[in-house]
């Protein structure tokens, strides 16, 4: 191959649509038919009520209306709960909503009517007509109220308890009591949401004649959509197909399916014979779509002088919301990615999954990484703080290091298989972060801008991120006969990049001209057998499966090539699309190798003529030979036996008003470690898409739910997403590369990476900018505002100023 | 997200928005639409009848004199934020516009956002009612029985209301000259950069001979209306004057406590940038 491309930094070929706006949404679609027909919901108003009667009486007399759906109208399949995708053992309460609300609702914003109209307004008129008599019910909210249990979200869910769930390796408890030290700690993670700019989105056509079902939808999974889809309807997976257009970002909401819409959109379409869309607005997506993040955790730790971690034992509460469709996923991969790069002698770790009358529960960017991180962070602070040690130095005591890959933790992942780290190289990260961050000059820094009369902090976090979770994806990979490359991957993208991606791998190992390469994803006309893009899988997965079916069609491509220029196979090379004989020039297009690879000869274009010059198959033998089929075609699945590990260090300056208690990021350093970059700059993009994330998480957003489970800031103008201006304008990356043995390619998920340490990381700066004035002054719950910042300092005492002065000199 | 029914008249002569206005009781002007489109789609506000005075004529200057008595800068109802933002006309005649203008929102809601809007918006959290009553402007205000000019501190009623009648249309708001001697200030502490402020603070000082002889005080989110505090005699403390006519509140973005701290943090530094100001110009 004359140019690699992988690990190269080819330009995102998506971006030329998605910034002149050429992108193609939901919402765009159908818009010039003049069937199409537009959805508005019904939400309850109250977070936990009795509906003792619907009347929708007056909404049929709205002009424009067509239909309207109560429970009452649900049959069959769609008349029983909502699936629960994930059950689990230890889920022993689970429960799912209605598509529809059926006599009761559990969290202010939970779908009760569903109104079709000629356009969005009439519909959200009909909507604003329905009369609902409800009879109130006390409301549970927040992690504390649900552990009292003084009231029950579902009757019987007794405590509220979804799923207690216990694993252990070693005996965490008597190490703790046997250790010369230990330290509790209590840790609060507030909850957040993915909010991405777009919503969620579902447009369904009916064809009559063809009985046969077409729903578009804004998903992380069109493969998952389509199953949920037949299921619920009754049809026959065949007759439907689902399409995933550009997608405005998912960050994890949009995996959890299906949503209500998602099915009372294509009932409509059916039942009415035209076109239904529905598109979720803003104040919807922040009440009926998820949220994540809130936990609460109990630590408790044994460590020897050098900070070593002799037993570590957790508890946690996981407020997973009003019902539990995704199951346990959240709160497993933080009671297990809690342990990040370091190995604890023993460790346990009990959760508790909480009901409350709030949005559901379901993974968001780092799923449950985050909360995890923050809880393993905060503990090593608090072990060098105590200690008196640097605090780089009290990880690298604990670090799982580099010859002990493949590190089995005793434990069972989210995937149900071992946790199990295949490679990486945590010290080496951690140098690489060091030297980045300055962490060794920091306190010059600090005496320096003392003198300013300025407060400045460091923090550093560490994490290891369980990526390109199975069971599998798949990959077509077809030469055409112009010699264009298309390949499909059932896998949906929501503009990571996956078209520039694929194609580099593609055109790597099958020896094409990128600009040849098209990539299409979340298609099930093209790929039925796919899983999702979620847990940063889609370049390990769909990546892997590219180049394994890139590898079947060079094959192929070799095999006839060879008979056709009288040449051994290994004799070829494959260079921009053209089959040669190395050392000779003796050649065939990849093009004309697909004409010949298909036996039907009408000459119907260029290359069939070039094709004609060639001859190969045995005159003797049948035109397809047995173990062979027409077209230049390689289709194959990556399904590997576990996740593998990418990891990665962030550290953070920021400076502290010592007036006002604002707070301003001077300085943030990533180093990652993915294994192979495909191509560093989209990895980079991810990282600083994460860490802009990761900034809002730990600073900015929060979902504020009053006592009676109204949501108070269910808008942009008070759910406070960062601007760019909240952001660091750079942020340093620096990268390692330790391979994954477990793919084909050596690479790892990079997606979720940016956002799992920030809570930590912000925390331990905010709190080492304190304490030379405030040494009692400890971060435990997250995010933090300067309001929150100025309480802190109000309840904690000052150091005297002589002994600052003191210190500083 | 979807705004309730409603008339809509787009008249073309002053004559006619306000016949219109007089005519439907639920009638609602419409400007910049900065503050009403997003009540409309959230269905907080649904108005019967929308006047859209934006193709009205000779509403949107800028104008600024510096004779006299009427020195001051003159801001048609249709004058978008960014005009009079971009005027350095405007910023030389009263600079505290542009200060305070730089903080209001973001470049896309001033480009639409109206400076007259905000003010008749009458947002105790908005940064320009505060700047009017700062300065002792005045809003000129028409309706079918007439044209008044109602000084800022007569102008606001009550939490997001103006002491205008239903049916008067503010087509022009007047900002006094800086006078000589004279220098402002402003600065504020948002969560977000744009964001509504949880505090502002603007300063006018006046100064005689490098001494300062009337010293006010205007205060953003922390009151119901916009509250303007003389503190000519408390310059020892300004911020403890200040507070005693202040309501400080809690909200989801920061505790009372917090918004009173950042009142004795700000007061005391904007007025001395003031000063410094009004010692600049005279150099």
């Amino acid at each position: 191959m004359t140019t690699k491309l992988f690990g190269t930094k080819v330009p995102r070929v998506e971006d030329q649509r998605f910034l002149r706006g050429q992108g193609r949404y939901v919402d765009d679609l159908l818009t010039d038919d003049p069937r199409l027909l537009h959805a508005a919901v019904l939400r309850s108003p109250h977070a936990h009520a009795r509906i003792t009667d619907i009347d929708v009486a007056d909404v049929l007399d709205v002009e424009g209306v067509l239909a309207v759906w109560t429970y009452d109208d649900l049959v069959d399949a769609m008349a029983q709960p909502l699936p629960l995708l994930i059950p689990h053992p230890t889920l022993t309460h689970g429960r799912t909503q209605y598509a529809l609300a059926k006599d009761e609702v559990n969290y202010m914003g939970e779908a009760i009517a569903f109104v079709v109209a000629v356009d969005r307004y009439v519909a959200e008129d009909a909507v604003a007509r329905i009369r609902v008599s409800y009879d109130q019910l006390p409301p549970v909210v927040g992690i504390a109220a649900a552990r009292a249990a003084d009231r029950l979200v579902h009757d019987d869910v007794p405590g509220n308890v979804g799923a207690r769930m216990e694993q252990e390796n070693g005996d965490a408890r008597a190490a703790i009591a046997d250790a010369p030290h230990t330290l509790r700690l209590e840790l609060d993670v507030e909850r957040s949401a993915c909010t991405p700019m777009e919503g969620r989105g579902t447009v369904a056509r009916w064809d009559p004649d063809t009985s046969r079902l077409t729903v578009w939808s804004s998903t992380q999974t069109s493969t998952g959509v389509r199953g949920c889809v037949a299921a619920k309807l009754g049809l026959d997976l065949a007759k439907v197909d689902v399409i995933t257009p550009d997608v405005g970002g998912g960050f994890g909401v949009k995996i959890n399916h299906p949503w209500p819409e998602e099915l009372l959109v294509p009932l409509a379409a059916m039942t009415l014979g035209r076109p239904v869309k529905f598109t979720e607005d803003r104040r919807e997506h922040f009440i009926s779509s998820a949220h994540e993040r809130a936990q609460v955790h109990h630590v408790e730790v044994g460590f020897d002088d050098d900070g070593r971690v002799l037993g570590l034992n957790v508890e946690f509460w996981h407020d997973h919301g009003a019902y539990t469709p995704y199951g346990l996923i959240v709160p497993i991969i933080t009671s297990t990615q809690l342990l990040g790069p370091y190995k604890p002698a023993n460790y346990r770790v009990v959760f508790e999954s909480l009901y409350t009358n709030t949005v559901i529960v379901t993974p968001y960017r780092g799923a449950g990484r985050p909360q995890g991180c923050f809880v393993m962070e905060r503990t090593m602070d608090a072990i060098a703080a105590y200690l008196g040690k640097d605090r780089t130095e009290v990880r690298s005591t604990n670090f799982i290091q580099p010859d002990e890959f493949p590190y089995e933790h005793g434990l069972v992942f989210q995937d149900g298989r071992p946790l199990t780290y295949d490679s990486g190289d945590y010290p080496a990260s951690l140098e690489k972060l060091k030297t980045l961050v300055g962490w060794d000059e920091f306190e010059d820094f600090r005496a320096e801008m003392a003198a300013q009369g300025r407060r400045v902090g460091i923090g550093l976090a560490c994490y290891v991120e369980g990526t390109g979770v199975g069971p599998y994806e798949g990959a077509h990979v077809h030469i055409e006969t112009s010699g264009k490359v298309k390949v499909a991957t059932g896998l949906t993208t929501q503009g990571q990049g996956h078209q520039t991606a694929f194609a580099q791998i593609v055109a790597d190992t099958l020896g094409v001209r990128f600009e040849d390469v098209e990539i299409t994803t979340g298609d099930t006309r093209k790929m039925p057998y796919a899983v999702g893009t979620f847990a940063s899988r889609a370049a390990v997965m769909s990546g892997s499966a590219i180049h394994l079916a890139s590898l079947r069609a060079r094959e192929k491509a070799l095999r006839i090539a060879a008979e056709a220029l009288e040449a051994a196979e290994d004799d070829l090379e494959i260079v921009d699309g053209v089959v040669s004989v190395r050392g000779t020039d003796a050649s065939i297009d990849l093009g004309t190798v697909a004409v010949l690879s298909n036996p039907l000869r009408y000459a119907f274009d260029e290359a069939s003529k070039a094709a004609t010059q060639f001859s190969v198959g045995d005159p003797g033998k049948p035109p397809v030979a047995e173990d062979d089929e027409p077209g230049l075609e390689g289709k194959d699945f990556y399904s590997p036996e576990r996740s593998t590990f990418a990891n990665g260090m962030h550290a953070v300056i920021v400076e502290t008003d010592p007036d006002t208690a604002e707070i301003t990021i001077l300085k943030y350093a990533v180093v990652h470690d993915c294994g192979h970059l495909i191509n560093p700059m989209i990895v980079e993009g991810q990282i600083q898409g994460g860490v802009a994330q990761g900034v809002g998480g730990a600073l900015y957003e929060r979902m504020e739910y009053d006592e009676a489970g109204q949501l108070l800031n269910a808008s942009f103008m008070d759910f406070l997403m960062p601007y760019v201006t909240e952001v660091p304008t750079t942020i340093d990356i620096d990268h390692l590369e330790t391979p994954s043995p477990l793919n084909p390619l050596g690479i790892k998920g990079a997606g979720e990476a940016g956002v799992i340490p920030s809570a930590a990381v912000f925390a331990a700066a905010i709190e080492d900018a304190e304490r030379p004035y405030k040494p009692t002054l400890a971060i435990t719950a997250m995010p933090i505002s300067p309001s929150e910042l100025f309480d802190l300092r109000l309840a904690h005492a000052d150091v005297p100023a002589e002994a600052i002065a003191e210190e500083t000199r | 997200m979807k705004p309730a029914p409603f008339a809509f008249r787009r008249p073309a002569t002053l004559e006619e928005a306000l016949a219109a206005l007089a005519e439907e009781p639920g009638a609602k002007v419409l400007a910049g639409g900065q503050s009403l489109v997003p009540l409309l789609s959230m269905r907080l506000a649904a108005p019967s009848m929308l006047v859209d005075i934006n193709a009205l004529p000779g509403l949107g200057h800028v104008r600024c004199s510096s004779d006299g008595g009427a020195a001051g800068v003159r801001i048609g109802a249709l004058a978008r934020h960014a005009h009079v933002l971009a005027s350095t006309e405007a910023a030389e005649v009263q600079p505290l516009l542009a200060m305070a203008l730089s903080h209001v929102a973001h470049p896309t809601i001033r480009n639409r956002g109206t400076t007259v809007g905000s003010i008749v918006h009458a947002d105790a959290a908005a940064e320009m009612p505060m700047v009017l009553r700062l300065l002792e402007g005045s809003v000129d205000v028409a309706s079918v029985r007439g044209r008044r000019t109602v000084p800022a501190g007569e102008l606001f009623a009550g939490p997001l209301e103006s002491t205008l009648a239903h049916d008067e249309i503010a087509v022009e708001a007047f900002f006094p000259a800086l006078p000589e001697g004279a220098g402002v200030a402003f600065q504020e502490i948002a969560r977000r950069h744009g964001d509504y402020a949880l505090v502002g603070v603007a300063a006018l000082v006046e100064t005689d001979g490098g001494e300062v002889v009337r010293a006010r005080v205007g205060f953003v989110s922390v009151s119901d209306v916009p509250v303007v505090v003389d503190v000519t005699d408390s310059l020892d403390d300004p911020a403890g004057k200040a507070l005693a006519e202040l309501d400080p509140a809690a909200d989801i973005h920061a505790t009372a406590a917090y918004r009173a701290h950042l009142v004795k943090v700000l007061t005391p530094r904007v007025l001395a940038d003031a000063v410094h100001h009004a010692r600049e110009r005279n150099t």
